[in-house]
């Protein structure tokens, strides 16, 4: 199993006093396996993404990433996770707007020290971004953006891939070649997919869905 | 790793080149600032040191004659074969030179240069026409002789053998002093019997010299610290800003799993990387100001202090290595706070955009708690300072404290305006320029503190010339002085002048030290023109008429001070005691003086007789005196100056005294001037989204231009009313406190409201020239930039 989430809570302190955001979360998810994560405003879906993603620490609960608790490591422990076991598509890009395409494409792997500029290649090829390697961020509108990130994301070739809203800032024709481009490139390379997500059509492209509603799986 | 990080972090600063060269240029202007006036310090003191090296200054004892006239070569032969260990030393001028001379098989070792010891050859020092040692600058002055040319040479300085020094000065068989040797032989015979008018004076720890100009160094050094601190508020906005603007990059990178820790040391690495290439352009900025600023403070210093300095400046690693290491150590100062600040965010916290108003707002009551414990201690010591150091406590509380309550005041102001506010752009305009405060607040707080140092020292300048002018009033009072050249002279003069003049006044001086200060002695003759004109500040009935019965004396205010003498107290001159009966102010000298009856003088120091005379007389019957004297007597008329002239040169003296902190006053409000600059650059990337909404619903970009513009302007007029009165704190504290410690002389203070409004004047002009260019780039911000705002796509 690549992903066993058990019983996740979290909680935040609010100026209205604490809100429990997750209220005891349970999911799997298998590597080759995609899953979409839907749920309302608040609902607590990019909190769950952030707490398997390490990038953030669950209150109570566990997160075994291929065996391993990463609800136990320390800051560094999930920086190295982050690095390399899991990626993450944010939905407002992230990328580094003083580095080139090229840069920002391969600034993952080398971080994790698993550069490999064939892939790279390919992986650029694919997204359509051939072209634009040479230009910074900003000179790209905003679908080429989104498809460097899920590149960037991609080039370390993680074990899991998480996408929160991945489309939610593109046009609804981007949107579609975008995640046809992921879905063909998490397939490819054997990683689960674990996607948040506001709109049922993505949703039904997926091989499993969950409904997180007031903390809780629906 | 590493390399990726390095790469992603430097990239910054290669797209967006401004924010580098305001880091760049903040810091090194700084470290400019501090390493010039190091540098000149350093120099003065490098010549005082070579200066007491020479004459052995403060080193060792020394005999003199008891009424200061020179030692006969005999005295010294007899206390030779006495058993003293003595060497025998005459100085004098030559060509502009001070020629000392020295005899090198009997001075000691240390005093250079020594021929023996330095392997030259010690028949040519000796015999013939001799060698002179001097430095390049002072060889040069003495073409006519043999000079080797000695780099450790004290400038103005020329070292030769003593009978050398004799022919050439004119002063055969004279000595002016004897060093006494350490370890001098037991069984010798006693002074007292031997030379009974020799007077042994024993080694001070200091130079008098170096006493006297540490003064004048300690306000080099607080105007170089001050600088500074304007420089660090510089610095710390560049860095501040910058890492607000790379928030979001430190988010995606350790979003991608870069580990804090190792982000922090690459940056704190980047950061110290920028700091010593700044330091190194700050270190040879420094010593582009110092060159520029040496000879103004050779000049004074002679002026003022007789200390002779070289107008040239020296590599001295001192320097250099401290100007990089406070260009170091400001960096390292003035990004801890925002290092620290990045270490304790969270990770995911700084996804939310996060306006520097909403940090600022978290700071202010931290900043508001330690600008009132810093001015209430400023508001402790006013009352209760005393000495130097508690003078600079008191100045440093004051202005720290001030320019950490600058934009909470502001704050508060922009307030108080936003709700008066009728219309609606006016709403906008006060809210808008409220929320640019902290972004603008630490150039403000730069502008504040050279703004305030520049009324401060100002004040100060004008208070000390307006206070010396009517001294100089008071006190040259004579029509005509003049210097005779010898007795028959003095002698011939008093002949000619008697019958021609209101009254001839002898001024006749002789060093000595009361209560273990130096001290000049005066002999006064009987006249109204000192009880007319000198001003006491404490004085017992009817001073001058017990003074010149000779019962009593009368001091200056240095030697009040210094010895605590007041009214009253007793002094001994000569062994003979006297009762103070007056003290004056005495602006400008630099030791004790004591005044004395002329007849209780002649008593006291029968071998000194006056070879300077005020004459007082009929001003329009000065020239044809003149005249009639040198066809008379021979006394030509530049042995004399009228007391115009006297006056001239006094004021010209003080005049350079305060060149140099003028002239780092302008330097420092220059700065100021740039970190405004700087800080609205930097801000302008970020004022995009800020002005998209206004043009959006109908403002036009030349508006918002012109109000970006009219926000800079308004922002220091209201800094600028801040600074008066801090400013003027600021020149209490120099001339009631600091002024006090270090001179000894305390200065009424005067206001100068014209000299106020015209720098106030200046701060809008540096404010609208520093804001004009950001305002005119925001005016001509393309409309696809303001639209981006609106598509999400920036």
């Amino acid at each position: 199993m690549l992903l066993n989430v058990q019983d996740i809570h979290k909680t935040y302190q609010t100026a209205d006093g604490p809100f429990e955001v997750l209220r005891g979360v349970d999911l799997t998810l298998q590597a080759g396996e995609t899953l979409a994560l839907t749920g309302e405003s608040g609902s607590g879906k990019s909190t769950l993404l952030h707490l398997i993603g390490g990038l953030d620490m669950p209150d109570l609960g566990h997160i075994h990433l291929e065996g391993q608790d990463i609800a136990n490591l320390d800051d560094n422990g999930r920086a190295a996770l982050r690095r390399g076991t899991v990626g993450v598509v944010f939905q407002q890009f992230n990328l580094i707007p003083s580095l080139r395409v090229a840069d920002n494409i391969a600034f993952q792997a080398r971080l994790a020290g698993q550069h490999d500029p064939a892939w790279d290649a390919t992986l650029a090829d694919r997204m359509g971004l051939a072209a634009q390697l040479s230009k910074y961020p900003e000179q790209l509108s905003g679908g080429q953006q989104q498809r460097v990130a899920i590149a960037r994301t991609l080039a370390p070739k993680p074990r899991l891939v998480l996408a929160d809203e991945p489309t939610g800032n593109l046009d609804e024709a981007t949107a579609a070649v975008v995640l046809d481009l992921m879905l063909e490139l998490v397939t490819e390379t054997g990683a689960g997919l674990l996607m948040v997500t506001h709109s049922t059509e993505l949703a039904g492209r997926m091989s499993r869905r969950l409904h997180l509603r007031s903390g809780r799986l629906a | 790793m590493t390399r990726a990080t390095l790469q992603a972090l430097l990239s910054h600063w290669w797209r967006n080149p401004l924010q580098l060269f305001t880091l760049l240029a903040g810091l090194a202007l700084a470290t400019a600032l501090w390493s010039g006036v190091q540098a000149v310090n350093a120099e003065a003191r490098a010549s005082y040191d070579a200066a007491a090296a020479t004459l052995g200054e403060g080193q060792y004892d020394r005999l003199v004659r008891r009424d200061g006239q020179p030692i006969a070569q005999e005295t010294y032969v007899a206390l030779r074969r006495a058993g003293w260990l003595v060497s025998p030393v005459v100085q004098g001028r030559l060509d502009g030179v001070r020629i000392v001379g020295i005899e090198p098989l009997t001075a000691p070792t240390g005093i250079p240069p020594v021929p023996p010891e330095e392997g030259a050859d010690i028949t040519a020092f000796l015999a013939g026409e001799g060698q002179f040692f001097a430095n390049a600058e002072t060889a040069a002055q003495l073409r006519d002789y043999n000079v080797i040319i000695t780099p450790e040479a004290a400038p103005g300085t020329a070292v030769t053998d003593i009978g050398v020094a004799q022919r050439v000065l004119g002063r055969r068989e004279e000595i002016d002093s004897l060093i006494v040797l350490p370890g001098q032989p037991k069984g010798r015979a006693d002074l007292a019997v031997q030379a009974p008018d020799l007077l042994l004076q024993p080694a001070q720890g200091g130079s008098d010299i170096g006493r006297l100009t540490d003064s004048f160094h300690l306000n080099l050094t607080a105007f170089g610290l001050l600088s500074f601190a304007v420089g660090i508020f510089i610095v710390n906005g560049a860095i501040g800003l910058a890492f607000e603007q790379r928030r979001p990059v430190v988010r995606t990178l350790r979003a991608l799993g870069l580990p804090l820790r190792r982000l922090i040391i690459l940056m704190g690495a980047e950061l110290m990387i920028f700091a010593l290439i700044a330091g190194v352009i700050g270190v040879a900025l420094g010593y582009v100001i110092a060159a520029l600023l040496l000879p103004d403070v050779a000049a004074t210093l002679r002026g003022l202090y007789g200390a002779d300095i070289s107008g040239t400046l020296q590599l001295r690693p001192s320097w250099w290595l401290s100007g990089l290491t406070i260009a170091l150590g400001g960096t390292a100062l003035a990004a801890s706070g925002a290092l620290y600040q990045m270490s304790q965010m969270p990770l995911l916290a700084a996804a939310q955009p996060r306006a520097l108003a909403m940090e600022a707002g978290r700071r202010a009551v931290l900043q508001g708690i330690t600008a009132s414990l810093l001015l209430a201690v400023a508001v402790v010591m006013m009352f209760t300072a005393d000495g130097l150091i508690g003078g600079f406590t008191l100045l440093a509380s004051l202005l720290i404290g001030a320019a950490l309550a600058l934009p909470l005041i502001l704050d508060r102001i922009l307030a108080g305006t936003s709700r008066a506010a009728k219309s609606v752009t006016a709403q906008w305009f006060w809210a808008d320029t409220r929320q640019q405060l902290p972004g603008l607040s630490l150039a403000l707080m730069a502008l504040l503190l050279a703004m305030s140092a520049n009324v401060g020292v100002s004040t100060m300048v004008s208070s000390f010339r307006l206070t010396f002018t009517d001294f100089l009033d008071q006190r040259l009072a004579s029509e005509l002085y003049i210097r005779t050249e010898d007795e028959a002279q003095s002698a011939a003069l008093i002949a000619f002048a008697t019958s021609r003049t209101e009254i001839i006044l002898p001024i006749q001086s002789a060093d000595t030290q009361v209560a273990g200060q130096p001290t000049e002695v005066f002999g006064a003759r009987d006249h109204a023109t000192y009880r007319e004109n000198w001003v006491f500040l404490q004085q017992a009935a009817r001073p001058w008429d017990s003074t010149f019965a000779g019962q009593t004396v009368l001091i200056n205010e240095q030697l009040s001070r210094r010895a605590d003498l007041n009214v009253g107290d007793m002094i001994s001159l000569q062994g003979t005691q006297f009762e103070v009966a007056g003290v004056y102010g005495d602006y400008g000298n630099p030791i004790g003086q004591a005044v004395v009856g002329e007849t209780v003088f002649a008593a006291l120091y029968p071998a000194i007789t006056p070879q300077n005379f005020g004459l007082r007389m009929d001003p329009d019957a000065v020239s044809d005196f003149l005249t009639d004297l040198e066809g008379a007597t021979g006394i030509a008329p530049t042995q004399s100056v009228n007391q115009a002239g006297i006056k001239a040169i006094s004021l010209a003296i003080f005049e350079r005294t305060f060149t140099v902190t003028t002239a780092l006053n302008i330097l420092t409000l220059a700065v100021a001037g740039f970190a405004i600059l700087m800080s609205l650059l930097t801000l302008a990337s970020m004022r995009v989204p800020q002005l998209a909404p206004a043009w959006a619903m109908g403002m036009t970009r030349r508006q918002i231009g012109r109000l970006e513009l009219l926000r800079a302007m308004l922002l220091a007029v209201l800094t600028a009313v801040v600074a008066l009165p801090l400013g003027l704190a600021l020149a209490w504290a120099l001339l009631a406190v600091v002024n006090v410690a270090a001179f000894g002389w305390k200065l009424p203070m005067y206001l100068f409201p014209l000299d106020y409004a015209r720098l106030g004047l200046f701060a809008l002009l540096a404010a609208a020239l520093a804001a004009l260019w950001p305002a005119q780039r925001l005016a001509r911000t393309p409309p696809a930039e303001l639209l981006k705002v609106f598509s999400n796509e920036r």
